[in-house]
């Protein structure tokens, strides 16, 4: 335990910097954008020095902990703390903040406009850092649906022309599922009001709970159809494309890029530590769910003639593989679910932002048979688009595909003909970006892409790091492994499970 | 004959109140036309503050006054204190006079026929009336009465001295004078139709118990277990009487009509103090007198619950005029306050008191930026109206949003806690499926709660905004209390949390 609140400082330094976003002249609308970029970037700084600290050998299941009551009369804590999943997701959010600034720097013109749409990505990005340090149930309920605001304006004020229809049909999804989980949670807090005379809502306590089988069936439900619609699974997927493609790229890249980690990272936090009778009961539908959605977000992406919901499907298909990696219960593919959450984290961030600095080349258009011959006008955007379809393929070398081994190797040693039919997905991913690839870049130049500049200074500033993190990633995923895998291994403990005897070689031969 | 025992004391906040009225009705027949509204805002603004004064000084007594009449108890003090609040605030709102460029809200005499010369030559003459203030003063003692009152009798006196302003002052619109006459008598008729539901109730309940004493019915329940078919039937009507004062389905036709009708500040006035009277008095009918007949009306309560927030929630997505959306957001919201009540216990009241608390401050809010929105012909209460005032006025389109927020149950708005009281108050008597039906109401709700959001900050502005009249002080700082209220009961609501957990129950 530290003396210093680092995760609340971490916290609260965006949210102050949107406060003095709003102070600003209006005029000035430099300034505004410089002052948001500074403020994301000290949050960056902030994770960077705040993750050095963090001891991946510690025994204590939470770290930078900070524990203070807040609504007493029903056992609310204001409680944060990270695990190693936590840490990477919270260093996946504020790496990917600046990016989006720098990234949208062009998206919005006049001054007003300009102060909004900032502001209300610094104020996201304290509410992502918070939902993934919550070690309070309410806290992270707080944190989930508050988080839903600034998306919906951000949807809905900046998007493309069918945004206001986009925005609501988020909400109301989201909505859905949070109230389910609401619920859930109350029924929760009765249960433990039963068991501990005094009702609490604290991760720790609400792990150690007896509950029986048939109430934990039911509260399971409550919270995983929220993180199914929040991740989103198939069935429940619909919102997304039309998110995806009425968002700017910025908002979609922090929407799903990390918003939508939220909801496997709520699985792996709270659906299998508290209600381990009822993962193991309700595995087999996630895990058909997950290869559905691999199988059918693949396909359905296939045959997208619009390059944002392209992105939307095949986003869909890795949800998949990062569910499907934590339901078949393995050490090996719960950590590669956790490294899939970064690498897809990367190559949504590339692909998106890519594709926004094209189209904002070409009069906005996303669909895919505008473009052509970008590469021979444009070599070094093309460059950078190939980069990023090779990363969603997860191409060996590039962090997705550590993540997608590992849950293959996971789900592999479990249900065989699963891992089969999800191998069928990566191939069906290399259809879907070679062609989008082959489309858009290769062929005879398009009159829309005609004459358009290749990317400036700062568009490839902001693409730099993603590359080079998921270069990073791919290549060397061992740190970051070590700081996932204790957080995973204390998962299985609580839920009770061990890996099953690996009839191939260990884990480790992608290390 | 001995003399009744009265101490004075602990009824003073009542005492205060009615004195008041009655001065006002004097100064309304005696003082000159200028000097009236000086003398009334003093005596308003003064009277409810002394009352409130004299509540907080006599909190500490817990027992039965006035021959066991009336009911001082934890409750009792809190629901009078939040009345008292309620209608400081909506006293403010109702006080305002700069926003309609013709004088008041209110109608310079409500009994010139609408469109009459008579009604011309008053407006012209520039007339404006002070009759509602001894009018708003009855209405409030009636509801510090009926959250009292622990007899069947005073309880019915204290419904119909609540309600009788209230159906004239519902008819005092300036503005659309038919829409409002159309609603006051609407109210009226249909207020005196349930009034008699409840009279006869209580000749029932009378005819089985002996007695109109709370707790002597409850004995008297408890002495003839069994025999219970003409008590049901009385405790049926009785409750009819209730729920169509809080706008229950299936008794809520009216609230649309009157909402829209009545002159903004008075509907703010009644859809917050109402509720809360109306809410106070049916807990302790229910929990002190009936408490022994819970297995009765607790499944009926379920479903009336159930039925309210579905229907209030469906018929608001229509609306295209944002008082009657409102009003049904209203009708919608008295059903989540009735999964607190229908749980019968003491966790239920404390959830009932808190959504009472946290629904009344809201909608003073909403109704305080509706007397703002206006145009050339008064408020400008279409939806479509509402276009672009995120852009043309930021301040006010927030202000109104995080109303909106709160009714959705989004977290960090009072309305959030309020919802997470009630379903924890009902899941913990396990009314699993109550939840759930209210789960999916606040789904359907927040469709049209967000769709203002939409209207308000994702549309331009029309070819003919409606511009956002400034206020005076009175309304501005209704609207800042309501704002702050809003967020901070939301942020940090354990000081009411304990304030009303600590009222403890009610006394019988």
């Amino acid at each position: 335990m530290t003396t210093i609140p680092w995760l609340t400082i971490l916290g609260v330094v965006p949210l102050i910097g949107a406060l003095v976003l709003l102070v600003l002249p209006r005029d000035n609308v430099r300034l505004i954008k410089q002052a948001a970029l500074v403020c994301s970037l000290a949050a960056l700084v902030l994770t960077v020095v705040m993750g050095l600290q963090f001891d991946a050998d510690s025994t204590a299941a939470f770290q930078f902990v900070e524990n203070y009551p807040w609504i007493p009369a029903f056992g609310i804590s204001y409680a944060v703390g990270v695990d190693g999943i936590g840490l990477v997701l919270v260093a996946l959010a504020t790496t990917l903040v600046p990016v989006t600034i720098l990234a949208g720097w062009n998206d919005v013109d006049d001054g007003r406009s300009v102060k909004g749409y900032f502001a209300l990505i610094l104020v996201l990005e304290t509410l992502m850092i918070g939902v993934f340090a919550a070690t309070d149930v309410f806290l992270f309920y707080v944190f989930f649906e508050v988080m839903l605001i600034p998306v919906y304006f951000l949807i809905g004020r900046f998007g493309g022309p069918n945004r206001s229809y986009a925005a609501v049909k988020f909400l109301v999804y989201s909505l859905v599922g949070g109230l389910l989980m609401l619920a859930a949670l109350i029924g929760l807090y009765v249960v433990s009001a039963q068991q501990l005379g005094q009702g609490t809502f604290d991760f720790a306590a609400l792990v150690g709970l007896d509950i029986d089988p048939t109430t934990q069936k039911i509260l399971f439900l409550g919270f995983f159809i929220a993180f199914a619609i929040k991740a989103p699974l198939w069935p429940f997927h619909t919102w997304l494309p039309d998110a995806a493609k009425e968002s700017t790229p910025a908002t979609a890249v922090l929407l799903i890029g990390v918003l939508d980690k939220v909801g496997t990272f709520g699985m792996i936090r709270y659906l299998l530590p508290i209600f381990p009778a009822a993962s193991e009961f309700y595995a087999p539908l996630v895990i058909a769910m997950a290869v559905i959605g691999i199988i059918y977000g693949a396909l359905v992406a296939l045959g997208q003639t619009d390059m944002k919901r392209l992105f939307a499907y095949s986003s869909m298909s890795h949800f998949g593989f990062i569910a499907l990696g934590i339901f078949v219960f393995t050490t090996w593919s719960m950590s590669g679910s956790t490294i899939y959450m970064l690498g897809h984290g990367l190559s949504t961030a590339a692909l998106f932002l890519v594709a926004g600095f094209l189209m904002q080349r070409a009069g906005g258009s996303s669909a895919i048979a505008t473009y052509g011959g970008v590469s021979k006008v444009a070599p070094i955007l093309a460059g950078f688009m190939l980069f990023a379809t090779m990363s969603a393929v997860a191409l060996p070398g590039l962090a997705s595909f550590v993540g997608e081994f590992l849950v293959l190797l996971g789900t592999f040693a479990r249900y065989v003909v699963v891992g089969v039919i999800a191998t069928l997905g990566i191939v069906l991913a290399a259809a879907y970006a070679l062609r989008l690839y082959q489309k858009v870049a290769t062929g005879p130049t398009s009159p829309h892409v005609e004459g358009i500049s290749d990317l400036g200074g700062r568009e490839v500033t902001s693409l730099v790091p993603v590359v080079l993190l998921t270069l990073v990633l791919g290549v060397f995923p061992g740190p970051v492994l070590e700081v996932v895998n204790p957080a995973v291994d204390r998962v299985m403990d609580t839920i009770g499970m061990t890996d099953p005897q690996p009839a191939l070689a260990p884990a480790g031969g992608d290390q | 004959m001995v003399a009744p025992q009265i101490d004075y004391l602990a009824i003073l906040p009542m005492i205060i109140i009615a004195a008041a009225a009655v001065l006002g009705v004097i100064v309304e027949t005696f003082a000159g036309r200028g000097a009236r509204r000086p003398i009334q805002l003093t005596l308003v603004f003064g009277s409810v503050a002394a009352a409130f004064g004299a509540l907080v000084w006599q909190s500490g007594t817990r027992s039965l006054e006035v021959e066991g009449a009336l009911a001082i108890d934890g409750p009792g003090v809190l629901l009078m204190g939040l009345i008292l609040i309620v209608a400081f605030v909506a006293a403010m709102l109702l006080a305002e006079r700069q926003l309609d460029p013709a004088g008041d809200a209110f109608a310079p005499r409500a009994s010139a026929l609408p469109g009459s010369a008579d009604e011309r030559e008053l407006t012209s003459r520039g007339y404006l009336q002070t009759e509602v203030w001894p009018l708003f003063l009855f209405a409030v003692l009636g509801m510090l009465l009926f959250v009292t009152s622990t007899n069947l009798l005073i309880m019915f006196v204290s419904l119909e001295v609540m309600s009788l302003p209230l159906y004239l002052l519902a008819g005092m619109a300036r503005r659309r004078r038919l829409l409002s006459q159309e609603a006051a008598l609407k109210y009226f008729i249909l207020g005196a139709f349930s009034s008699a539901f409840f009279l006869f109730g209580a000749a029932l309940v009378y005819g089985f118990a002996g007695t109109i004493d709370f707790g002597g019915i409850a004995d008297a329940l408890a002495a003839k277990p069994g025999e219970t078919s003409l008590i049901v039937i009385g405790l049926a009507m009785l409750v009819v009487g209730l729920l169509f004062k809080v706008g229950a389905v299936p008794f809520h036709q009216w609230v649309p009509d009157v909402y829209q009708g009545s002159p903004a500040p008075v509907t703010a006035f009644m859809a917050a103090a109402v509720k809360i009277a109306a809410f106070g008095a049916m807990l302790r009918l229910l929990y002190v007198a009936f408490g022994g007949l819970r297995w009765d009306w607790e499944p009926l309560l379920w479903i009336i619950a159930g039925l309210t927030m579905l229907v209030g929630s469906i018929v608001a997505i229509a609306q295209t005029d944002i008082k009657r959306m409102i009003a049904y957001s209203s009708v919608a919201q008295a059903g989540f306050i009735l999964i607190g009540v229908s749980t019968a216990t003491a966790e239920g009241l404390w959830a009932s008191i808190f959504y009472l608390v946290a629904y009344s401050f809201t909608t003073l809010g909403i109704f305080a930026v509706i007397t703002m929105v206006r145009d050339s012909g008064g408020e400008a209460t279409r939806i479509d109206q509402w276009a672009g005032l995120g852009r043309t006025n930021p301040v006010i389109a927030t202000a109104f949003a995080i109303f909106m927020l709160a009714l959705a149950g989004i977290p960090l708005t009072s309305g959030f806690i309020a919802k997470f009281v009630v379903f924890e108050a009902a899941l913990a008597v396990d009314a699993v499926a109550l939840v759930i039906v209210g789960v999916l109401a606040s789904v359907i709700a927040a469709f049209f709660y967000m769709r203002i959001v939409v209207v308000m900050f994702f549309r331009d502005p029309g070819d003919s905004p409606p511009s956002v009249a400034v206020p005076s002080g009175f309304t501005t700082l209704a609207l800042s209390i309501s704002v702050a209220v809003t967020v901070i009961l939301g942020i940090l609501p354990q000081p009411v949390l304990d304030l009303i957990e600590r009222a403890g129950v009610f006394l019988r």
